[in-house]
Formats: C-alpha cells, sequence, structure tokens
C-alpha cells in the first residue's frame, strides 16, 4: 500500500543513458492500403504508397501521413490514438490490431505492409466497416448490471477477490479486433462473436449481478457460445489482452454447471 | 435535408452527455447526436479517479473537498459551484457503484480511495485518499458503465451525426431594470450524417451541449484527434460568450515526445519526479506535498527544470517519472495501463528504468458559461432558456484556473447529472420555438467554403503551423511577446484558410472535409485563448505570464468573457482585438477569502 510506503531518497544516482535516447533512426516503408469506395466504384483495389517513418511512428502515423500530405480521401477511423478507444481497428499484414498501437518498426518493413477493413462486417469505405451488427450483438446479451434486491443507502460490498473475478473482461473496448477475427463470425453472420460474450462474461461473474441466468439462457441459443470452435483467433487479436476463448469457455462452463 | 423533432437533445457522448442522457432519457424523448461511437469518446482515456468524500479509508468530508477545489484554482473558482460539485460527489459515485462501475475495493468490500494531486486533509495539512478509482482505467469503466446504462434505459443514439450549428431565434426583451436587450431563445442543431454526407436539422425545446474539449490546438496533448472545440466553436460564433478561455492545463507527465498521459495516480501511489541529477527536484517548489502538488504548480517546475539545464535525454528536453522503489506486483495490480503505455510507446520499462515525461496540453478549464444548473449564459446573468452545457465543453466554473486531477470526471457526473435532469424538466413545460427559415443555409455555406475551395493550402499543414506556434508560445510559459506572435500567425493561418483545397469530393465518410471543418473552430478558439491571455496581465494557475509573474487579484479577480463580435474595433485597446470584444464577469465568493497559494 501505498500510504506505507518509506519516502523515496531525495537524490539518486542516474544510469548513463537513461531514458533512452541517441539519434531516432528513419526508414522507408510501402503501406498497401485496401480501398472501396461505392460512390466510385464498386470494385474495391489496393492502393501502394511509399513513405519515410520515424522509429517510434506507428500504423496509424503512416496512414495519417498518407491522408494529410498525399492522398486525403484515403478514409478510416480514429480518436484517441493510443489504444483505449478502439476505433481504428483494422486487419494488419492479415492480422487484427490497432493502427495506434502497432509500431511500424516492430512489422517486417522490407516487404509492403498491407492494411485493410476488418472482415465479417459490411465495408463502408476504404477501411470504415459498418459496426451496427457488432453492436446489435453486443446490446443483446444485456450488457448491464441487474440486481433485484434494495438498493443499498451506501456502495454494495464487493470483496476484493469477487472483484477480481471479473476484471480482465472489464477491459474491452469494443473495438471489434476479436469478433471479426473469428472465422465462425465471418461464415455465420447471426453469431454473437467473442465481444459480446466477453461482455457477458463481465456482468455473469459480477457477484453484485442477479441476471446471470437470463444471459447464460440468451448465450446458449444456437448462435451463442457453442459455435465457438476455440481457434484463439480472438484472444491474438485483443488489443487489450482479454483471454477471451477462456472467457467464452467460463461461460460455457457455467452454462452446463447450472443445467440450463 | 430530414427534420426530426424531439423534446431534448444531447450533443456529445462522453461521459457527460451520457450521464445526462440517462436522466432525460427518462423523462422526456430524448436523442444523442455525437460525432463518435459513444465508446470512443475521450473520458475513456481518463486514468486516475473521481474524487468524493467518502471517508472510506481516512477521514474526510466534503468541505475540505470544497475548499481544495477552490484553492487548486487560484481562487477563481465559482465558490458556490465547487460546493455542489464537492457534496453531490459523494452521491455521483455511489450512483455509479449502482450502475455497476466496478471499483477497486478495500479488504471491507468498500470502494477503495487513492491520493491525487492537490486533494489534501484539514486544508492543505497532508494529501488524503480521496480518488476513488478503477485500477488506473477510471475513465475507461465510467464511459462503460454509462454506455451500458443508456443501453439498458434504451436512450437513442445518433452515431457519427457531427453537429455544425445552434439553431436560435433572438426576441427583444426588457431587464428589470428597464433596459432593453435581446433574449435568444434555442430552436434546434444543424448535423451532418458522416455516413451519407445528408444534413439533419433536429427540432429541440432543449439542447445540451457536452461535446468535449478542443486539446487540439496544441501539438503536444494527451486530447484524442477528434477534441476540436466543436461545441464551443458553434456557441460563440451564435454569440454566446466563452468564459476564462485562457486557462488551459498541462499536465505534467505526457510520454515525452508523444503527449500520452501517464495518470496522476502513479504519483499518488508514490512514484516522483526527477532531473538529470537524479533529484526529487518537487521538493524545491512544493516542500509540503512535493510531487503532489496541483498540476499547473508540478508543468511549471519541470518546465522550469529543463529550462534551467536540467532536463534529460539528448536533447534535454525532459525529465523522469520514477517508479522503481515501488513493488512490480503493485505496479501491477494500480498502474497496469499506463505502465504498458511506457513500454509499447517508448519501449522503456518502468519497474526497472525511469520513464521520460514532459507537460502536455490537456484540459480546457474555460469554456461555454452556464449558472450552477448548467444552463447557459448568453452574458454575465442572462440565461438562455433550454440551452443547457456541461462537461469540458462547460465553464459552469468548478475548476477556476487550474483544475485539479479527478475533478473532470466528477464534474461530468454532476453537472451531467444536472443538466439531464433540467434539460427534461424545462422541456415538460416549454414549447418548440419555430425554427428560422432556411435552418441548413448557414452550415451549408460551412461546408461549401472547404467543399468547393480549390486553393492550393492543405488542411493537414496549416494545422499544423497553428499547433506548433501554441506550443512554442501559448504554452506553460506566456509573455505578451509571445502572445502577440501567435495572434500575427493566427491572422495568416485565417486567411490561408480561405484557400483550402479539400481533395475528397465525395459524400461518404467524408472525413477529409470534416477535418477541415474541424481547423476552423480550432483556428477560432485558439484565437480566443490567446486574446484572452493577452488581456490577463497577470499570472494565476495554468496561466503563467513571465512579464506578470504574480497574481493580482484587485486587477484580475474576474473571469474573463470574450464574445465574438464583428464590429470590435481592432484599435489594439485591451477590450478589442479583432473581431473579439473582452469583457468580466465575478467570481461568486461563498465563505473562502483568498490567500497565498502555496502547498
Amino acid at each position: 500500500m501505498s500510504a506505507e510506503l518509506a519516502e523515496p531518497a531525495s537524490k539518486i544516482e542516474l544510469p548513463a543513458g537513461v531514458g533512452g535516447g541517441g539519434e531516432i533512426p528513419t526508414f522507408d516503408i510501402t503501406l498497401r492500403v485496401r480501398r472501396y469506395n461505392p460512390e466510385v466504384s464498386e470494385e474495391a483495389r489496393w492502393d501502394d504508397f511509399k513513405l519515410t517513418m520515424y522509429g517510434t511512428d506507428r500504423v496509424l502515423d503512416a496512414l495519417h501521413k498518407i491522408k494529410w500530405e498525399v492522398d486525403g480521401s484515403v478514409s478510416f477511423r480514429r480518436s484517441c490514438a493510443h489504444g483505449v478507444c478502439g476505433s481504428d481497428a483494422m486487419r494488419i499484414n492479415g492480422r487484427n490490431r490497432l493502427a495506434c498501437k502497432t509500431l511500424l518498426k516492430d512489422l517486417d518493413t522490407s516487404k509492403p505492409i498491407t492494411v485493410e477493413p476488418i472482415k465479417g462486417l459490411p465495408v463502408e469505405k476504404d477501411l470504415i466497416v459498418d459496426m451496427e451488427p457488432f453492436f446489435q450483438s453486443f446490446r443483446e446479451v444485456m450488457p448491464f448490471l441487474i440486481n433485484k434486491g434494495h438498493e443499498p443507502t451506501k456502495e454494495r460490498l464487493q470483496s476484493a477477490e469477487d472483484r477480481e473475478r471479473f476484471d480482465d473482461t472489464t477491459k474491452c473496448i469494443l473495438c471489434a479486433a476479436c469478433t471479426s477475427s473469428c472465422p465462425v463470425f465471418w461464415t455465420d453472420g447471426q453469431y454473437f462473436g467473442p465481444a459480446a460474450i466477453v461482455n457477458a462474461h463481465r456482468f455473469i461473474f459480477d457477484s453484485r449481478d442477479d441476471a446471470g441466468d437470463m444471459r447464460l439462457e440468451i448465450l446458449n441459443d444456437k448462435e451463442g457460445v457453442w459455435r465457438c470452435r476455440t481457434t484463439f483467433n480472438c484472444s491474438e487479436a485483443c488489443p487489450r489482452g482479454i483471454q477471451v476463448t477462456q472467457a467464452i469457455a467460463e461461460v460455457k462452463q457455467a452454462i452446463l454447471s447450472r443445467k440450463i | 435535408m430530414q427534420v426530426h423533432k424531439y423534446d431534448v437533445v444531447i450533443v456529445g457522448a462522453g461521459g457527460a452527455g451520457m450521464r445526462a442522457a440517462i436522466e432525460s432519457g427518462q423523462r422526456a424523448r430524448t436523442a444523442v447526436l455525437t460525432k463518435l461511437y459513444p465508446t470512443r469518446s475521450h473520458t475513456g482515456a481518463a486514468q486516475g479517479g473521481m474524487c468524493a468524500a467518502l471517508a472510506n479509508v481516512e477521514e474526510d468530508n466534503w468541505e475540505w473537498h470544497t475548499f481544495d477545489t477552490i484553492k487548486g484554482g487560484d481562487y477563481l473558482v465559482d465558490q458556490d459551484a465547487a460546493e455542489v460539485m464537492a457534496k453531490e460527489a459523494i452521491d455521483a459515485v455511489l450512483d455509479l457503484e449502482k450502475m455497476g462501475l466496478p471499483f477497486n475495493r478495500t479488504p471491507e468490500g468498500r470502494i477503495d480511495q487513492r491520493r491525487f494531486g492537490g486533494h489534501t486533509r484539514d486544508h492543505g495539512k497532508a494529501p488524503v485518499r480521496r480518488a476513488c478509482y478503477a485500477a488506473d482505467r477510471t475513465g475507461h469503466m465510467i464511459l462503460q458503465t454509462l454506455y451500458q446504462n443508456c443501453v439498458k434505459h434504451n436512450v437513442e443514439f445518433y452515431n457519427e451525426y457531427y453537429v455544425l450549428d445552434l439553431l436560435t431565434v433572438e426576441e427583444d426583451a426588457v431587464r428589470e431594470d428597464g433596459t432593453a436587450y435581446k433574449q435568444k431563445r434555442v430552436a434546434g442543431v444543424v448535423s451532418y450524417d458522416l455516413a451519407s454526407g445528408e444534413l439533419h436539422v433536429f427540432q429541440a425545446k432543449s439542447v445540451v451541449f457536452a461535446s468535449g474539449g478542443a486539446g487540439k490546438v496544441f501539438k503536444t496533448t494527451s486530447n484524442a484527434h477528434t477534441l476540436t472545440g466543436d461545441g464551443m466553436g458553434i456557441a460563440f460564433r451564435r454569440g454566446i460568450p466563452l468564459e476564462d478561455m485562457e486557462f488551459f492545463q498541462f499536465h505534467p507527465t505526457g510520454l515525452a515526445g508523444l503527449g500520452i498521459l501517464l495518470s496522476e495516480a502513479a504519483r499518488g501511489e508514490g512514484a516522483i519526479l526527477r532531473n538529470s541529477e537524479g533529484e526529487r527536484f518537487m521538493e524545491r517548489y512544493a516542500p509540503t506535498i512535493k510531487d503532489l502538488a496541483p498540476r499547473d504548480i508540478v508543468a511549471r517546475s519541470m518546465a522550469n527544470e529543463v529550462r534551467e539545464g536540467r532536463g534529460c535525454g539528448p536533447n534535454k528536453d525532459y525529465v523522469l517519472l520514477d517508479l522503481t522503489h515501488l513493488e512490480p506486483a503493485h505496479i501491477d495490480a494500480k498502474l497496469p495501463d499506463i505502465t504498458e503505455f511506457a513500454r509499447t510507446y517508448l519501449g522503456v520499462e518502468p519497474y526497472t528504468e525511469p520513464v521520460p515525461v514532459f507537460p502536455t496540453a490537456h484540459y480546457a478549464m474555460g469554456g461555454i458559461p452556464t449558472n450552477i444548473n448548467t444552463e447557459v449564459l448568453q452574458d454575465n446573468d442572462t440565461v438562455v432558456p433550454g440551452l443547457y452545457a456541461a462537461g469540458e465543453v462547460a465553464c459552469v466554473s468548478v475548476h477556476g484556473s487550474n483544475r485539479l486531477g479527478t475533478n473532470s470526471l466528477l464534474d461530468i457526473n454532476v453537472f451531467g447529472k444536472r443538466a439531464g435532469i433540467a434539460a427534461a424538466e424545462y422541456a415538460k413545460t416549454a414549447g418548440f420555438v419555430e425554427l428560422p427559415e432556411d435552418p441548413e443555409a448557414y452550415t451549408l455555406e460551412l461546408l461549401d467554403i472547404a467543399r468547393k475551395g480549390t486553393g492550393d493550402e492543405k488542411v493537414a499543414v496549416i494545422r499544423k503551423e497553428l499547433q506548433d506556434t501554441m506550443d512554442a508560445n501559448m504554452q506553460v510559459f506566456r509573455t505578451a511577446e509571445t502572445l502577440n506572435q501567435v495572434l500575427k500567425d493566427i491572422a495568416s493561418f485565417e486567411e490561408r484558410y480561405k484557400r483550402i483545397n479539400v481533395q475528397d469530393k465525395g459524400k461518404r465518410f467524408n472525413l477529409d472535409l470534416l477535418e477541415a471543418v474541424e481547423l476552423g473552430f480550432l483556428l477560432e478558439l485558439a484565437k480566443v485563448m490567446t486574446v484572452a491571455a493577452l488581456h490577463r496581465e497577470e499570472s494565476r494557475g495554468g496561466h503563467f505570464r513571465e512579464d506578470f509573474p504574480d497574481r493580482d487579484d484587485e486587477k484580475f479577480m474576474k473571469h474573463s468573457m470574450a464574445y465574438k463580435d464583428e464590429h470590435a474595433p481592432a484599435d489594439g485597446s485591451a477590450e478589442s482585438i479583432a473581431g473579439i470584444r473582452l469583457a468580466t464577469k465575478p467570481v461568486v465568493f461563498t465563505r473562502y477569502e483568498p490567500m497565498v497559494r502555496k502547498y
């Protein structure tokens, strides 16, 4: 606990070169962007952009460089630019990631870096997809606390252990990287998908919630958890490090143990 | 063009907008118009906590919280508003818990609390544990919890509807003292549907602005790309004044060179700042509470260390946030996200290496003036019936000249709730105001300037130059000379803005056009901020004038009010600078006399 910490030293010896430093190297990349604009053509195409980038730049910086300096019509969503708002999930070199959290230097820059919209949702323009089906699935699992008891005057009590039980699934930012990486979701548009199950998990395992059985019933549906084929794509895709496949497994377990 | 009709229209779906929607949606027919999907809002980036004197872990009370807020704001806070906020903070936290927010817990199962800058026991005696939190994701949890409850209450969202105009009418009216004036009334808003490029007019009895801040006027900022001050700009263009715009908060600990926020919670949990000599330099500037001094003081101290040659790195242009004396398990439990940011974006391991940090533009203390009921003011005391504002877009004013950490998450909850209730209650008794003729005409013109431009100027280039001059001249240290430089630069940007050329000519998701419109707001607001900063010849809170280094209560213990006024003579007088007229508004005092601000 911080309250019991001893006062840190007023002065310490810093090791040489602390904080890193030196010249930031630049390097050249080719960004190969999937383009689609039905106002112009029903055909999608690839556009290549050659760019000089810096050591700390991310894929989002490269997309901005294109939009701001080369071609203003290249379209993508973004907002916070540091991995918390979930706007810029896209398929980068065939894997779902957030563009603002993917450093260019961590990719193979000897080949073109491909950037495509996430799969399984209708493409609107370039990297922008229609998120409505995704949010529809989210809404269907009743993603809110339901408590049937009397409202206490102060807060409800919850032990630190009970709080920890669902901590992992509270981290979800609804970016859709998991759901749109799922092969079952690609072929079956009705499947709830990992993100909705993650958000159901967040309440099913919250000791304050009384509607777990209702949510388990929803997810016991033919388009529910049993469609999951445990390919682990979702866990790999999650930019927040949520153990998505494990959360789905826990929901399956809960359905079985409650014999719904 | 389509016309919609709602009792209440809320502009923005961050914390304040959704907190308002939860209240309003249960009382009146409500629509929420938002430029982004609700969960993308920047409330989600807030990290450290939300203060309320729950006294769950040590003695505390809301009066101490009120005092800290007022002193933290260097006495420019309206004290009635600070009292409301500190008092209602307790219910605001309990409301969120009941809605499902997963707060960290004490061993007894209560909501846990931790220290934060400027929050103290008994009027400054020592830091107090007042911030309720969920690891370093408190804003994320608030945003998700509010969105979940909006889903629960079937709140109607219009996602990616970018509001571009406020529709008002003016009526002749007479004050109690017999003087005539023009009374504004709200008729609705005009919005641009990003997906289709179509305009939609929303007629409404009440309009709530909750559209957030304007951090993108600066280059180094913790703010999202989308925080371009649209709400403030729209109101200002429609004759609503902007209050205290010179006060912008620079958060001490942005990742050096990037501006990404590292929560003050790090220092609340025991992290300390060091210079290139390894010194804990805050001992010099705030001997009592050191690293937990308010943000303006810490940011200025850091900038001063760098100026005096004690910065770190090859260019000696940052200082270090040292967590290496903390247990890794403690860091993982309390600060997981920010340590990951340091690893991901700078390649620094916070367990063993101090993290390079420098102040980053963070929060607008000023905004659309409101009273404590969130009603928008068209001058010092005339309310615009049906118009409300809450959150960063508003200035109520609970933050004065410097906001304390955690008080923004509190602000959005307390005043968001108040706005939602007030807007719905007003709509129950009021009728619709008739829409003006051609309600979309102004917006069409605005879009056409950008859309049909054939000049040779690029939006991104002008924006970058604006952000560069703001960082160089309007940041932690200011002088008349630097501020005049900004105004000179902005005058040339405004000329160049008339010659912009938007490459994307389509209607569908034309984000190129959106950025052009946003730049218009940024230019307008940067100018207001700078004019107000030039006019305030004193140093107070987040506004530090090297040519006037002391607080001057005699002349400047008052809010500034900036009005758009095309007729304001550009005669170089302090009160009017090219299209902006400046006035003042008294500060509300209840029980706290201004004192020298020492920590």
